[in-house]
C-alpha cells in the first residue's frame, strides 16, 4: 500500500514544461506566445508543485464532495417558462445578422 | 448633525422616516463624495442618474407610506452582478462594454427593497485575487494609510476591493460583494468594515458572473453588524432560477440581532495559529476571546486537522470550475472579439487579449487539472480533501456553536507587494478558504488597529444556516471593540 502511494506521488511530482503549457493553452483556447510559455512554465510548475502536498492526505474510502450543503436540487416540469426575445439575446453580440450570431467561416 | 455620508444604514432609515432628510438629499451627498474620491478608483461605472431617479421614486413611496426594507439607502454594487442596462465588466477587458439585458436576482431583490444604486464597483478580474490589483480597470486604493509609511498606497483587499474601499471611504452606506474564498471577509478586514458571507445557497447566483460555482456566494459590506444584517436580508432568498439556492425563508436577522451570547461555546481552532503571524493579530485574537468570555460565552479549544490542505484543494477546485465557467467567453455571443485566421484563431486571439495574467494562469491550472490522465489525481483528490475539511467543521461543531479566528494573516499591504509569487498572494485567504470549502457562513468584524494604525478584523464562522449566531457574536465583538477609527482621508474631508 505504501509503495503504491509512493508511486502515485512520483507520477504526480512533475514539472510543467513549455510543451505542456502550449498543449494546455490550446485546450483552453488561449493563444500563448513563445515568450509567455517561457514565463508560464515555471510559474505553473511552482503552483502545481505546491498543490501536490494534497498527496500527503489519506483519502482512502472518502467520497469526493461535489455538493456542499444539504440541498436536494428541486425538479420542475419540463416546460418552456421563459424566452422569445431574440433581440435581447443578440444585443451584445460582436456581430449579428438577421437574428443570428455571425462567426468566421467554418466550412470550406 | 452627522454628515449624511457618515450615517449607518439603520440611522439613515430612521432619518428618512422622521423626514430629517430625503432619499434624494442622502443620495446627492454620496454622489458628491464619489466625485471627490475618484483617486481611489473604487468604481468602474458611476450611475448618478439612475441613483437620483431611484431616490426620487423612493421619496414618493415614502410619502405614500409603502416602503421597503432599504428604501432610499444608497449602496454600491460589485461589478460582478449583472445590472439591466448598465455595463457589467467583472473587471475584465473581455466584458468591457457588456450591457446586460437582465437583472441579477440579488440586485433585483435590493431594488425591490428600495435600495438606490450609486454605481458598479471595481474588483479583481473575474473575482480572482486578494488585492484588487488584477482588474483591467486599474488598482483600487485603500482609503487607509500606514501611519509609519504614509506615502505608499495600500490594497483594499480583494476581490471585492472597490466595495470595501467605497464603504470605508464613506462613498456608500453599504455594498454588495461576492465571496468565493474570502473575497468579502478579507477586504472587510483590510478596510475596517464589516463583511458577511452567508451560507452557500442563501443568495441566488443567478445573474452573478460565475467564477467557481460550487463556492461563489453573494454577501454584504457595511459599517456595522446591524447594517450588514439589513443588507443581507434584502439580498437573500430562494430563487427558482438557481437550483442551488435554498428553499428556506429568510429570517429577520436584524430584528433578532442581540449581543446576548451567554452560554454559547466559541471554538478556537489551534491550526489557525500560524508561525510568523504578526503579534498584533495574535494579541487581537486573544482579546477577542476575552471579550466573548466577559459576555458569558465559553471558549473551547478545537481542532480542524485538515486546515493546511484547504488552500491547495481550493486552488484545484476553483480554477477547475473557472476554466469551465470562463469557456463561454468566445468572442461570439457577447464581449470582446479579436479576429483570427479561422474560428479557432478567433477564439484564441480573443481570449489572449481579453483575459489578464492571473485569469489565464487559473484557467490553465484548471484546464491542466481536468485534462485526461490528471482528473483523478487532482480534481477528484481535491474534492475528497474538501469532504475531509467539511467534516472537520462538523466534528468541531459537536463541541461548539461557532468559531473565532483572525480574518487575514496580515493587515493591508502596499500595492505591488506579494506580486512576485502567486502563492504568496494566495496565502492571504488561508483563514477564509476553509469555511468557503465547507459552505459555511463567515463574517469579519473590525476589532482594532495594528502598530501601523491599520485595521484588523476578527472572523466568526458559524454552522450552516446559522447566520443569526454569527451576527450576534459579531455584534458582541463590535460592542466590546468600540471600533471608531476612520481612514485618514475621511477624517480630513470631514474636518
Amino acid at each position: 500500500m505504501l509503495e503504491i502511494q509512493a508511486e502515485h506521488r512520483k507520477t504526480l511530482n512533475m514539472t510543467i514544461d513549455k510543451e505542456t503549457v502550449q498543449k494546455v493553452a490550446g485546450l483552453a483556447r488561449i493563444k500563448v506566445t513563445d515568450a509567455e510559455q517561457e514565463k508560464l512554465a515555471p510559474q505553473l510548475s511552482h503552483i502545481i508543485g505546491w498543490i501536490e502536498q494534497l498527496s500527503e492526505v489519506n483519502t482512502d474510502n472518502v467520497e469526493p464532495l461535489a455538493n456542499v450543503v444539504d440541498i436536494t436540487p428541486p425538479l420542475r416540469k419540463d416546460e418552456v417558462t421563459d424566452g422569445g426575445y431574440p433581440a435581447d439575446v443578440l444585443a451584445n453580440a460582436p456581430e449579428e445578422l438577421e437574428g443570428f450570431f455571425v462567426v468566421p467561416k467554418v466550412i470550406e | 448633525m452627522t454628515k449624511l455620508t457618515h450615517l449607518t444604514i439603520a440611522k439613515a432609515l430612521k432619518g428618512l422616516k422622521n423626514k430629517d432628510f430625503t432619499a434624494k438629499e442622502l443620495t446627492e451627498a454620496h454622489i458628491s463624495a464619489i466625485e471627490t474620491s475618484r483617486s481611489l478608483n473604487a468604481f468602474i461605472t458611476e450611475t448618478p442618474d439612475i441613483a437620483l431617479k431611484q431616490a426620487e421614486e423612493s421619496d414618493k413611496r415614502r410619502a405614500s407610506g409603502t416602503t421597503g426594507l432599504l428604501d432610499g439607502i444608497p449602496i454600491a454594487v460589485k461589478d460582478l452582478f449583472c445590472t439591466k442596462g448598465v455595463q457589467t465588466t467583472a473587471g475584465s477587458h473581455i466584458l468591457e462594454g457588456f450591457i446586460p439585458t437582465y437583472e441579477s436576482t440579488v440586485t433585483a431583490n435590493l431594488f425591490d427593497n428600495g435600495a438606490v444604486m450609486l454605481g458598479k464597483t471595481n474588483l479583481d478580474e473575474f473575482a480572482m485575487g486578494s488585492s484588487n490589483t488584477t482588474s483591467y480597470f486599474g488598482n483600487v486604493i485603500n482609503p487607509w494609510k500606514n501611519q509609519n509609511k504614509p506615502e505608499a498606497d495600500l490594497v483594499p483587499g480583494g476581490s471585492s476591493g472597490g466595495s470595501s474601499s467605497a464603504v470605508a471611504a464613506r462613498l456608500a452606506l453599504g455594498a454588495t460583494g461576492t465571496d468565493t474564498g474570502g473575497s468579502i471577509r478579507q477586504p472587510a478586514a483590510f478596510t475596517g468594515t464589516v463583511g458577511i458571507k452567508p451560507t452557500y445557497g442563501r443568495c441566488s447566483r443567478w445573474g452573478t458572473v460565475a467564477f467557481s460555482s460550487s463556492l461563489d456566494q453573494a454577501g454584504a459590506f457595511a459599517r456595522t453588524v446591524e447594517d450588514t444584517a439589513l443588507m443581507l436580508q434584502a439580498m437573500a432568498g430562494h430563487d427558482p432560477k438557481d437550483s442551488t439556492s435554498a428553499q428556506k425563508d429568510v429570517p429577520d436577522w436584524s430584528a433578532a440581532l442581540n449581543d446576548d451570547i451567554k452560554g454559547l461555546k466559541i471554538g478556537i481552532p489551534k491550526e489557525y495559529r500560524l508561525d510568523g503571524m504578526p503579534e498584533d493579530i495574535e494579541k487581537l485574537w486573544q482579546q477577542g476571546m476575552e471579550w466573548l468570555k466577559e459576555s458569558g460565552a465559553e471558549i473551547v479549544d478545537v481542532s480542524l486537522p485538515h486546515t493546511k490542505y484547504a488552500l491547495p484543494a481550493y486552488y484545484i477546485i476553483a480554477p477547475a470550475e473557472a476554466s469551465s465557467n470562463l469557456a463561454r467567453y468566445d468572442g461570439v455571443r457577447y464581449g470582446l472579439r479579436v479576429e483570427g485566421e479561422d474560428l479557432q484563431g478567433m477564439y484564441e486571439n480573443t481570449r489572449a487579449e481579453g483575459f489578464g495574467d492571473e485569469v489565464k494562469r487559473r484557467i490553465m491550472i484548471g484546464t491542466y487539472a481536468l485534462s485526461a490522465g490528471y482528473y483523478d489525481a487532482y480534481y477528484i483528490k481535491a474534492q475528497k480533501v474538501r469532504r475531509l475539511i467539511a467534516e472537520d467543521f462538523t466534528k468541531a461543531y459537536e463541541q461548539c456553536d461557532a468559531l473565532l479566528t483572525p480574518t487575514a494573516p496580515s493587515a493591508a499591504f502596499a500595492i505591488g507587494e506579494k506580486e512576485d509569487d502567486p502563492i504568496k498572494m494566495y496565502l492571504n485567504d488561508v483563514f477564509t478558504v476553509p469555511a468557503s470549502l465547507a459552505g459555511l457562513p463567515g463574517m469579519s468584524v473590525p476589532a482594532g488597529l495594528d502598530h501601523d494604525g491599520l485595521p484588523l478584523g476578527l472572523q466568526i464562522i458559524g454552522k450552516a444556516w446559522d447566520e443569526q449566531t454569527v451576527l450576534n457574536i459579531g455584534k458582541t465583538i463590535e460592542k466590546s471593540a468600540q471600533f471608531a477609527a476612520m481612514p485618514q482621508m475621511v477624517v480630513q474631508k470631514a474636518a
